[in-house]
């Protein structure tokens, strides 16, 4: 495969761009694999390519219902930070946001990572002592977070409103520098291109029916549209379908699925340097390089495995965004889409073992997965490859549930007095 | 002049001049005209420029899926709307429209020069350059890619303009209201139906509006669209709505609508809503879209004056405009052989380019009794001119060979390859497609329940087709609705049903690489694009499309998805079904988020709760803070007063004597019912069957998960009535989950939840008065220590209102919770406080309550606990019932590591210091340690204790309790690297810990 530099773009140029060749081959199922990864998102690639690169086991395939990084993976708003408040996430979303800034070059494909700066908008006391707890904590774990008064908030994020008689007037904001955003389907494209060149098959268009178990209970393979598909180990990355999935394999996961929307405006010159974010009033936006306004809405209140949702809550986040960026409201979305989120009881994802031996599962990002991509795609693949979980990811087990060891990260921005 | 407006033609009024700017220019346009039409007639070609390339463009179309002639609109400060379509604006007097996306003029363009290298920009050139240097990817690639990047620029001011909203419902709702959806209409309402029609344009009548040849019902196109919309704007059953969006079909036929009310008038009604965002539930849906032109993909497509052929003869049959005097027509559709025809009776001489061998003889001679030329089986390879088309090489196929070109002039090239039905709305359930090989198009498989899709949508390729199948839509929806309807049949005189071949890339004797054939105009995706993706492994059509970012620009692929997915498919040697088209998503056209956030705006955003006691704080100078959705009285300062100074007097007050706090923001729910005990057991942590009439305890909720969710004060009132207290924030979920359990899982239990916050005033008397100041107004109730003692309640009367009266303290001073009705609570908190002065007291706000509460231990849900803690953890063990069989969260508790050593457990610090530490601090036992620090825990709560006269803090530590008298560390990065202050674990109680104060 070409290696991608300005030299060979110019040179293609010159001979009209013949020279390219595809970024991944697709591959149809030999019968056996080491390792079937079940879910084509960046998740399941870049675990793919970390199994390849890091571990030498190129006998793997990855197989998707559909196109590859068509899940969540291509319908998120790539909002990437890292400042979690317990030691585990911050652990784990930082071992990510460190593969982030390396991972156009060690790809040979350019993601896009952009550090532009996360801002959380606190418009309460409460949020500021939640936010100052967090960036105690991240400092404390080293990871960058700092407190913004208002004025220098307006001035990292320009059309932000710091009316003092707002609605909710911003009291303050967390700052995490070292966040950003990246080019979504660049990323498993990317992942798909380093797995692809390193042996791995990727099969898109192949519904995996069922999991295998043999009659010791272990993991023998995967029945799949295309016929049954040996695998000595099988990892499952299959974000808002998991549930469905592992049930097949015998075990019941502590997953619900939801659909969450977002929506772009049309493009527009620059207007929007970073990624804000307001939990108190339900938004979340940045603009993409292309000028779209990116912005996330928020979950249907029902479980469903529509990739849609009603339009109140379109409703209620364009409200929330006009409320706290008033010169937003003649801009226009042009686009509006819903992913199925899995969410697990405390928030956080299941990463690593399962009781059946030989499956493992990265599953229940809820609402925040990509952030975690090279993280939770490289720990995966330690974990599948070694058959024991890398000291990153032992904590976000599936035993958490029963044991009560949870990793609450929504109950830590709970909001009660 | 080429371009320019011709007598006899269209539906503009021309007794009436409307004068507008463009680009600071000004023009002249008649009623009737948009942006476009106007233009043109002043011979206005160039509108825009493209997004990558900087082209120069011209309308490509007449209607809401332009995606070349967007402008921005400026209509005062707060005002601008960018990326407008030209074709869709109404003018009106004082219409001030700019040109956008260039540098410095929008003929002058530097941006352009990325045309020039457009070899080296081809699809998803960017994901394989800017990583070297690393550094310069955050420094130089992105700011200029953004820089470039982008159409309109953004408004800079609010929007001052109101939005309104509105919920309707009706029997049924037709989308569109051209031919099919007119008739759709007139079926249902007939039948008696509640019918609402809906149409984007300024008028109803879609493609009737410029529809000037055929006659319905023996009369004139025109004017049988006049009587039909009459007739229906005059019953009563039926909602007609133009200038209004269908935005998207949504669950239950639940159809979002956008009406914009005011753009098009030049002096807006002061105050008038600008949009109206409307939620129509529609027992029956018609989608009656209509079906939009497909461009032809040939070298120069994209040049100004180069459009669809229909859009022509909409100018000209509409509008009065004639866009050429020498026009070329390029098609593959019968149906451009219509608008060649009509250019030659208005004077023009058009040349017809049909890629096909043969077509219909009355084609052929229609066009050559009007001495139209025509060249079949040619085609077009390349378009001249800059700022405009001047000609075109035109080229005769045979087979696989393209001959020599012949040139001919032209000042507008009509395109035509066919027609793309309509099905975004349909598609937003996600309803199937299917792919109709003898019409070569995708048409509705199957809709979803209740849902219809009529006329050229559904595939008609005829005014009486149309007409027809609308009618027999409308009235089979108003029958299932449950009305009694029948479908009519319309007598329609036309021609021959048009036919056409649907095309790739048109045939040029260069190849793909050298040519420069648009598939997205608007994103600069040309054919070869398209085949590079594929060639590179991009297989999928959204992989295709994400690839090369075609049909994402702001048309959304309406005029590009069918050219992209057939030139994908040839390059994959597949057939269009086997590729399929991308997700259609809502909104149908874009839409300003202005009208839908519709009224909830500033203070209506989310209305602020405010207490019946508000507006005394206020006028009494209260600070206020944002607690949930209310407004709490924060403190009271006097003047020159800081927070702090405030807060201490504040808080001595009452410890030496009384203080009144407006706790009415609490949660309330009254749970009534033979086995409201028996609900409350299974809810909350403590027992509650043995709980007497008449008495308070402190309840506390955990989740399934065995952690604190709330807590609050019971009081029983009656065997079967508690009144339960809540957390300000968690009323709500409180409630909601209470509700949860009864209708889930505790179905067995006849009790009946109502949240009564709002309907309780509450004040709290807090200190060694309080008793002294409320004696006075208690009557029914005696409120000597042992008639009324601490945790006691009662109904009595109050300032001679009825009352709940509680012996409550959240202080650990002598407390009593007076609840009076909502309307009394303003005249009881003003008597209590006048009798309060008599006592030296005062009001005191959250801040005071909040340092008071922390003197005693006393956990606020939220604040002290994050959702991990247990009620050991915050040392409340004592409020769960031992023996009780079962609870939420009791099986949780039991969980190993719920029980497990080294949880942290709430306890208090003693601070070393004259300041409190920042609540949220980490804790640590050895500052110096490296980062990753090691942490035990954490400051939940912080404060001046003005009893003690030091400041004091609460934590989650570790082993907390068994580390009594040790000393953490909080680093604070104020005090320089490696600072921290220091503190010393004590009893989270620090004042009056044996209670005494309490029973007082």
């Amino acid at each position: 495969m070409a290696r991608f530099s300005a030299r060979a773009l110019i040179a293609n140029a010159l001979t009209g761009n013949r020279g390219w060749t595809p970024h991944w081959p697709d591959a149809e199922p030999k019968a056996a694999y080491d390792v079937v990864v079940v879910g084509a998102g960046a998740h399941g690639l870049g675990a793919a390519y970390y199994l390849a690169k890091e571990h030498g086991l190129t006998n793997v395939a990855v197989i998707d219902k559909g196109w590859l990084g068509g899940g969540n993976t291509g319908r998120n708003t790539t909002i990437i930070r890292s400042n979690y408040l317990y030691d585990e996430s911050a652990r784990l979303y930082d071992h990510s946001v460190k593969l982030w800034e390396n991972l156009s070059q060690e790809l040979n494909y350019n993601v896009m990572f952009s550090q532009r700066g996360v801002m959380m908008l606190a418009h309460s006391v409460h949020d500021v002592q939640s936010f100052r707890r967090h960036i105690s904590a991240n400092r404390a774990n080293g990871v960058d977070n700092e407190w913004l008064t208002p004025a220098q908030a307006q001035a990292y994020c320009p059309p932000l409103s710091i009316a003092p008689d707002a609605r909710y007037p911003v009291m303050g904001a967390a700052l995490q520098r070292r966040g950003g955003v990246a080019r979504h389907d660049a990323v498993a494209w990317g992942y798909a291109r380093g797995a692809a060149e390193r042996g791995v098959d990727i099969i898109q268009n192949c519904p995996v029916l069922a999991i295998r178990r043999d009659a010791q209970g272990r993991v023998e393979g995967v029945d799949t549209a295309k016929g049954f598909i040996r695998a000595k180990k099988v990892a499952v990355s299959a974000a808002g379908h998991s549930s469905v999935l592992m049930e097949s394999a015998g075990v019941r996961m502590p997953l619900e699925s939801y659909p969450l929307q977002a929506l772009v405006s049309e493009p527009i010159k620059p207007v929007f340097p970073c990624v804000t974010m307001s939990n108190s009033v339900h938004a979340y936006i940045s603009q993409s390089d292309k000028g779209e306004l990116v912005i996330g809405a928020g979950t249907d209140a029902y479980t469903s495995y529509t990739q849609r949702g009603g339009l109140h809550i379109l409703e209620h986040t364009l409200a929330a965004i006009c409320e706290i960026f008033p010169v937003f409201s003649r801009l226009r979305m042009l686009r509006s889409w819903g992913g199925i989120v899995d969410v697990t009881p405390d928030r956080s994802p299941i990463l690593g073992l399962t009781p059946v031996a030989g499956l493992f599962v990265n599953c229940g990002w809820g609402t925040g997965g990509f952030k975690a991509t090279p993280g939770a795609a490289h720990v995966l693949a330690h974990t599948v490859a070694t058959g024991a979980p890398h000291p990153i990811n032992a904590p976000f087990t599936l035993e958490r549930f029963t044991t009560g060891r949870l990793i609450d990260e929504a109950a830590a921005a709970a909001v009660a007095h | 002049m080429t371009a320019a407006r011709v007598a006899g033609y269209g539906r503009i009024d021309r007794s009436r001049k409307l004068g507008f700017t463009f680009d600071g220019r000004t023009h002249l346009g008649h009623p009737g005209d948009t942006l476009a039409s106007a233009l043109l007639a002043d011979d206005v070609m160039l509108m825009g420029r493209s997004y990558k390339y900087h082209r120069p463009r011209g309308p490509v179309t007449a209607g809401s899926e332009e995606p070349n002639a967007l402008v921005g609109v400026d209509r005062g400060p707060g005002r601008y709307t960018p990326n407008l379509r030209a074709t869709t604006i109404e003018i009106h007097d004082g219409l001030k429209a700019e040109s956008q996306n260039h540098f410095p003029s929008l003929k002058w363009d530097f941006g352009a020069v990325n045309d020039m290298m457009s070899p080296l920009f081809a699809a998803g050139f960017y994901y394989k350059t800017f990583m070297w240097p690393k550094s310069f990817w955050r420094r130089v690639y992105e700011p200029v890619i953004r820089q470039a990047a982008g159409l309109g620029r953004p408004p800079k001011a609010a929007d001052p303009d109101l939005y309104a909203d509105r919920y309707a419902h009706c029997d049924v709702l037709v989308v569109g209201a051209g031919a099919a959806g007119l008739a759709a209409a007139e079926a249902a309402a007939i039948s008696g139906a509640k019918v609402m029609l809906v149409d984007e344009q300024a008028e109803p009548g879609g493609a009737l509006l410029a529809e000037i040849r055929v006659e319905i019902d023996d009369a004139p196109a025109q004017g049988w669209l006049a009587a039909r919309l009459a007739a229906l704007n005059a019953r009563a059953n039926v909602t007609v709505l133009a200038r209004t969006t269908a935005i998207g079909l949504y669950h239950q036929n639940l159809v979002g609508l956008v009406q914009r009310l005011t753009d098009h008038l030049a002096e807006p009604p002061e105050g008038a809503p600008r949009e109206r965002l409307w939620r129509v539930r529609a027992k029956q849906v018609v989608l009656a879209q209509g079906a939009i032109e497909r461009p032809l993909v040939f070298d120069g497509n994209d040049r100004p004056g180069v459009m669809l052929a229909d859009a022509a003869r909409t100018y000209l049959t509409r509008y009065g405009v004639r866009v050429g005097a020498k026009p070329v027509v390029v098609t593959a559709h019968d149906w451009a052989w219509g608008a060649a025809v009509e250019m030659a009776r208005a004077g023009a001489s058009p040349v017809v380019v049909d890629a096909r061998d043969t077509v219909s003889s009355a084609l052929l001679a229609e066009a050559q009794a009007l001495g139209v030329e025509a060249l079949t089986g040619w085609t077009v390879t390349a378009t001249h001119g800059r700022l405009r088309v001047k000609g075109v090489t035109a080229n005769p196929v045979r087979g696989a060979h393209v001959g020599a070109g012949r040139r001919l002039p032209a000042d507008a090239v009509l395109m035509s390859g066919g027609w793309t039905p309509t099905l975004h709305l349909h598609s937003h359930v996600g309803s199937p497609i299917a792919w109709a090989a003898e019409r070569e198009a995708f048409l509705p498989a199957q809709t979803a329940k209740g849902v219809r899709v009529a006329g050229a949508g559904a595939g008609a390729e005829t005014w009486a087709d149309a007409l027809g199948e609308g009618a027999q839509a409308g009235a089979a929806a108003a029958a299932d609705a449950g009305f009694d309807a029948a479908a009519r049949v319309y007598a329609v005189s036309e021609g021959l049903k048009p036919t056409g071949r649907r095309m790739k890339e048109m045939a040029s004797h260069l190849p793909s690489s050298r040519q420069r054939a648009f598939v997205d105009f608007q994103n600069d995706v040309t054919a070869k694009d398209i085949r590079l993706a594929v060639q590179e492994g991009f297989r999928s059509i959204e992989h295709v499309k994400r690839y090369t970012t075609s049909g994402m620009a702001t048309d959304q692929g309406k005029l590009s998805n069918i050219n992209a997915l057939t030139i994908a498919a040839d390059a994959l040697d597949k057939e269009p079904p086997q590729v399929g088209l991308t997700t259609f998503r809502p909104p149908y056209t874009p839409t300003t988020f202005g009208a839908l956030a519709g009224h909830a705006k500033g203070k209506l955003f989310q209305p602020t709760r405010r207490t019946p006691i508000d507006p005394w704080a206020e006028a009494n100078g209260a600070v206020f803070e944002p607690v949930s959705q209310w407004r709490r009285a924060w403190w009271f300062p006097r003047k020159g007063e800081s927070m702090h100074e405030a807060v201490l007097r504040e808080c001595a007050a009452t410890r030496e004597r009384v203080g009144l706090f407006d706790a009415s923001t609490l949660g309330k729910i009254e749970v009534v019912g033979p086995d409201a005990a028996e609900f409350l057991e299974r809810i909350y942590t403590n027992p509650w069957r043995k709980l007497g009439v008449g008495r308070c305890r402190y309840g506390l909720m955990l989740g399934e998960d065995g952690f604190i969710r709330d807590d609050g004060v019971i009081g029983r009132v009656a065997e079967d009535r508690f009144h339960v207290t809540t957390t300000t924030g968690g009323a709500p979920r409180v409630l909601a989950h209470m509700e949860d359990y009864l209708q889930t899982e505790f179905t067995d239990l006849r009790v009946w939840l109502t949240s009564v916050t709002e309907q309780w005033a509450v004040i709290a008397l807090n200190g060694p008065r309080a008793r002294d100041v409320i004696a006075p107004f208690v009557e029914g109730q005696d409120l000597a220590p042992e008639a009324f003692p601490h945790m006691s309640l009662a109904e009595c009367r109050v300032c001679g209102v009825p009352a709940r009266l509680m012996r409550v303290s959240f202080t650990g001073e002598l407390g009593f919770e007076v609840n009076v009705p909502a309307r009394h609570g303003r005249a009881v908190w003003e008597a209590l406080w006048a009798e309060a002065q008599k006592h030296d007291g005062l009001a005191y706000g959250t801040e005071t309550m909040h340092v008071l509460r922390a003197e005693k231990g006393y956990i606020i849900v939220g604040q002290d606990t994050d959702g991990t803690v247990t009620p050991d953890d915050a040392g409340i063990g004592w409020a769960v019932g031992k023996a009780k069989a079962d609870f939420v969260g009791k099986r949780s508790l039991a969980r190993p590591d719920l029980i497990a050593r080294g949880r942290k457990q709430l306890v208090g610090l003693a601070v070393e210091g004259a300041t409190p530490l920042e609540e949220g601090m980490q804790l640590v036992d050895d500052p110096a340690q490296p980062v990753p620090m090691t942490c035990v825990g954490h400051v939940t709560s912080s404060y001046r204790s003005a009893a003690l006269g030091r400041p004091i803090a609460l934590a989650l530590v570790e082993n907390g309790r068994a580390r009594m008298g040790e000393t953490l560390h909080a680093p604070d990065p104020a005090l320089g690297p490696g600072g921290a202050r220091s503190a010393v674990i004590c009893s989270p109680v620090f004042y009056d810990p044996e209670g005494a104060r309490l029973d007082a």
